[in-house]
């Protein structure tokens, strides 16, 4: 352990921690653009300067170790003047694009340009082009807003082990790609879409669905056991994004189906109406041949809902109670309740599997009731 | 899982077998691979190169089915080296000296000779296992969809017993559980023998206890045994199944042998099905009920480390579908028994009753983050890791596990081992990721995996269109080959409704567990000829 002084105040950290990690223990705010705590030190973007007793320069707190009795000071009109200057740079080539950008709001970057005031750019420059566009289906790559903070290039290789992007080109030519500038061909985890300060990453189906008026609600994935906490972004009825923060089990990470996998939720051909089968049954319940159509090829199922009125009728919630208990008790009268089995599902949440078992064994009568643990 | 996620990345040996698990939990995956990171040696048996293997220390290549010879050649090398934990064997299991036996004859070189992996690699995997400290055990459906599969997890618990790596933090076995609650509908009852928290159905005083909370006025539960899902389909087959209610499953994709399947639905004399859309199993269906999705209700979710955690409804369900647990209430009340409960929690509270190991979860304690069971009162802090005072029926007993093998095996007409399994981007019958426009761009259709030296002497090239059969029934399919699995045995994911991977997978069961075999099963293929 290593004790020092930040601002006039004591904490004691961990050896190898850096000065940054120390003040975020006495929660003192120090700007950062490349900085994340699971990935290794970068030193890019010079926003986090501070001042240590006894060294001249300024020294980044993000890459520098904090040591036995040091004092640092985070900030002075001389550190603000640096931090400025620096940020004023990074936005000298950036486009400036707020008004249309999918991150406004929700942006690093232009929450230290808010902070510093910065709208007009001394430095203002060539601003670089990118007519590249990317066709991958889930990370738009807006590669003119990319301010080459790095987190995106190293938590794909550090954390989810694809190293699917990386630096190209030297000086001004610089950018973020995947081999040969080809299309990002990845596991599309989105972690990096999550690290990125700017809107030079997003999702590409959360565009124009809106950055203002949405609620935020806390839920689980519903897609394998890891049971990845999720925050499900809601707007006018409908999901228009997913994220995950970093408190949670799964440390803010998710896979390609958890952050991106929302919109069978909305789709076109959910069942929104109860549905009886219409097409003839032999009457014979012993007839093995002749009872519904043959399968497969399976029914289309089209756009805007089923097109197998040919098979089913819809009916009301009412109608298709009805006819439920009335089939349900019929078979259990003749054939006993055994002669009935159910399968729950590994989908539905405790509460509603407790339900159906208890159905299944108190109502029917039976211990006939499963699900697909096995499968 | 006997451990936690988060003790993951502290594990000083990971060894996974049979999970592919940057695919199938990708986010244990991750954590994996941060152990590695940290120092860790992986050791990853399975017949395919999955892509753990790039991070591994060891990959055993094993001959699919061949994991019981396996893991007694890697046990018989420990025994061996005396990397045994004696005081742990004494103390807490039984039956370890005629077990011991039984390890005599699989050498590392009878373990090559069945499994294929060479006995040096076996004999570094003992090594490793056995001078490990913290070592984690992980497996999924490669372990148990086999007709041997509760022999192999046998096994696995012999391993970790005889070195006595099980009921400490970051030590122990941990079964990966595949969909999101399939933990938590097996914690519920959602299986034939037991009622709600494992309490067995033909274990007197139990069904007693569940009458008197179900059936106060003093009727009484079904002393018959129940089915499986799986007998459940032979049942409808033979008749004496007349009437089946799904909810929220779609067994006509992910169960084996799909013939077999849509016969025995197509027999029914009454089908319900509940679900959100229209899937295979629901076009069999008398009855269709609409039902609401997960962002459309309340509720929990138990995830593959017994944490329960808290679901909740974001948007309103489409239409007219509804929550499952009113239309299970309204369906009782037709029938006669009124289920009360005011809100969705009062059925979490009804269980807890029921549950000691639930009986300190209410929603409150977990609306910020999860609890895991077992959490027996409400100040109780949940318990990350099983068995660390003991077992629960006192010792552990080791049991002679001997290798036989799978069922059905390739032969000279069906010259191929088949796998079936999961991939990244879709999940389990797709239902739910293929009505999503991104995930269908980068995962298009179904595949087969065949190794390039096969293909070669096929004759056949990437993308092309074969047809596969088993003794069951065939289909057409894309090629795509791949260095992952091993020459002679192909992979098929299961998603794809165009090409149902289980029209070729056989219904052989594991007689005790009754887990269909899906990870062998013996096909042919030939290329389809242009005209
Ligand atoms: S989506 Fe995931 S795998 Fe793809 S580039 Fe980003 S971090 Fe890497
Ligand atoms: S794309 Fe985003 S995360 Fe990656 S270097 Fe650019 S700004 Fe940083
Ligand atoms: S985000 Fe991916 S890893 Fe996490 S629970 Fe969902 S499917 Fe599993
Ligand atoms: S955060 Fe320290 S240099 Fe960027």
């Amino acid at each position: 352990m290593v004790t020092l002084k930040i601002d006039g105040r004591k904490v004691t950290v961990r050896k190898l921690s850096t000065i940054l990690d120390a003040a975020r223990k006495l929660d003192i705010p120090i700007p950062t653009l490349c900085h994340h705590p699971e990935l290794s030190p970068y030193g890019g973007c010079r926003l986090c300067l501070v001042e240590i007793e006894g060294i001249a320069k300024p020294a980044a707190s993000c890459t520098t170790f904090a040591k036995e009795g040091m004092i640092v000071n985070t900030s002075s009109p001389y550190l603000e003047k640096l931090r400025r200057t620096n940020l004023e740079l990074i936005l000298s080539d950036h486009p400036n694009e707020c008004m249309l950008c999918e991150r406004s709001g929700d942006c690093k970057l232009q929450e230290l340009a808010y902070f510093y005031g910065l709208r007009e750019n001394r430095f203002k420059g060539e601003i670089r082009v990118y007519s590249k566009k990317d066709n991958n289906p889930f990370v738009t790559r807006d590669m003119e807003k990319c301010i080459l903070c790095g987190q995106c290039v190293r938590i794909c290789d550090e954390i989810q082990g694809v190293g699917a992007i990386d630096f190209a080109y030297r000086g001004l030519n610089t950018r973020v790609s995947p081999p040969f500038e080809k299309d990002l061909n990845c596991e599309f985890c989105g972690q990096c879409v999550a690290v990125c300060p700017t809107g030079a990453l997003t999702g590409k189906m959360w565009a124009h669905k809106g950055r203002q008026n949405f609620k935020e609600v806390e839920t689980i994935c519903p897609y394998c056991g890891c049971g990845c906490n999720i925050t499900l972004y809601v707007r006018r009825n409908e999901i228009i994004r997913i994220s995950s923060n970093e408190e949670t089990i799964n440390e803010g990470w998710l896979c390609a189906k958890g952050r991106f996998g929302y919109g069978f939720v909305n789709s076109p051909e959910r069942l929104t109406k109860p549905l009886i089968r219409i097409a003839p049954k032999e009457n014979s319940i012993f007839n093995v041949k002749q009872t519904n159509p043959p399968l497969p090829p399976f029914t289309k199922v089209g756009r805007g809902g089923i097109n197998n009125a040919a098979l089913f009728k819809e009916v009301t919630w009412e109608e298709a109670f009805q006819y439920v208990s009335k089939r349900l008790k019929e078979i259990k009268e003749n054939y006993g309740p055994d002669a009935i089995g159910g399968l729950a599902s590994a989908r539905c949440t405790n509460e509603e599997n407790y339900l159906f078992q208890k159905f299944m064994r108190v109502v029917i009568g039976t211990n006939n009731v499963d699900h697909c643990a096995r499968y | 899982m006997t451990n936690s996620i988060p003790e993951i990345e502290n594990h000083d040996v990971i060894f996974v077998i049979g999970s592919n698990t940057t695919e199938t939990h990708p986010i244990i995956g991750l954590k994996m691979k941060k152990a590695v990171k940290r120092g860790a040696e992986l050791i990853v048996a399975d017949p395919r190169k999955i892509d753990l293997v790039r991070f591994s220390t060891l990959w055993l290549q094993h001959r699919p089915g061949t994991d019981v010879a396996l893991l007694n050649s890697i046990m018989h090398v420990i025994l061996k080296k005396d990397l045994i934990d004696k005081k742990f064997i004494d103390s807490r299991t039984e039956g370890f000296e005629s077990f011991k036996e039984s390890l005599s004859e699989y050498t590392p070189e009878q373990g090559e000779r069945i499994t294929g992996v060479p006995k040096e690699t076996i004999i570094k995997a003992a090594l490793l296992y056995g001078n490990a400290v913290r070592p984690g055990i992980y497996y999924t459906m490669g372990i148990t969809q086999h007709s041997h599969g509760t022999e192999n997890v046998y096994s696995i618990a012999n391993l970790a017993l005889m070195t006595g790596n099980l009921g400490r933090e970051c030590t122990g076995v941990n079964p990966l559980r595949g969909q999101n609650n399939v933990q938590g509908a097996t914690d519920m009852g959602c299986v034939p023998d037991f009622y709600p928290g494992y309490q067995k159905v033909n274990i007197p005083g139990i069904k007693e206890k569940f009458e008197m909370a179900w059936l106060p006025w003093g009727a009484s539960l079904s002393s018959n045994t129940g089915l499986t899902a799986t007998e459940m389909s032979g049942a409808a087959m033979n008749g004496s199944i007349k009437a089946m209610y799904i909810m929220g499953e779609n067994p006509v994709l992910s169960d084996p042998d799909m013939k077999h399947t849509i016969n025995a639905l197509k027999k029914l004399d009454f089908l319900i099905v509940q679900d959100i859309f229209l899937t295979e199993t629901a076009e069999l269906a008398d009855v269709i009920l609409p039902a609401a999705c997960f962002a459309e209700k309340d509720g929990t979710f138990t995830n593959t480390e017994r944490r329960v955690q808290r679901v909740r409804k974001a948007v309103e369900p489409p239409g007219e579908a509804k929550e499952d647990s009113y239309i299970i209430i309204e369906l009782a009340k037709r029938l006669g028994y009124e289920m009360k409960y005011n809100v969705i929690e009062d059925v979490l509270q009804e269980a807890r009753k029921l549950w000691p190991a639930l009986a300190g979860i209410d929603y409150g304690r977990i609306s910020k983050a999860g609890l895991q069971w077992p959490c027996p009162t409400l100040d109780h802090p949940g318990t990350p890791y099983l068995f660390k005072g003991g077992f629960p029926r006192g010792k552990a007993s080791f049991t002679k596990v001997e290798y036989r093998p799978s069922e059905e095996l390739p032969d000279a007409k069906y010259p191929f081992l088949l796998s079936t399994g999961r991939q990244l981007f879709q999940y389990h019958t797709g239902s739910m990721t293929r009505k999503i426009d991104a995930i269908n761009k980068v995962s298009p259709f179904a595949y087969i995996e065949i190794n390039p030296e096969d293909a070669d002497r096929l004759g056949i090239d990437d993308g092309d269109l074969i047809n596969v059969s088993s003794r069951r029934g065939s289909v057409k399919i894309k090629v795509m080959i791949s260095e992952r699995p091993l020459k002679g045995t192909v992979f098929i994911p299961f998603h794809f409704k165009e090409a149902p991977a289980n029209i070729l997978t056989s219904r052989k069961l594991d007689p005790i567990s009754k887990i269909p075999e899906l990870k062998v099963c013996a096909v042919k293929i030939e290329p389809i000829k242009l005209k």
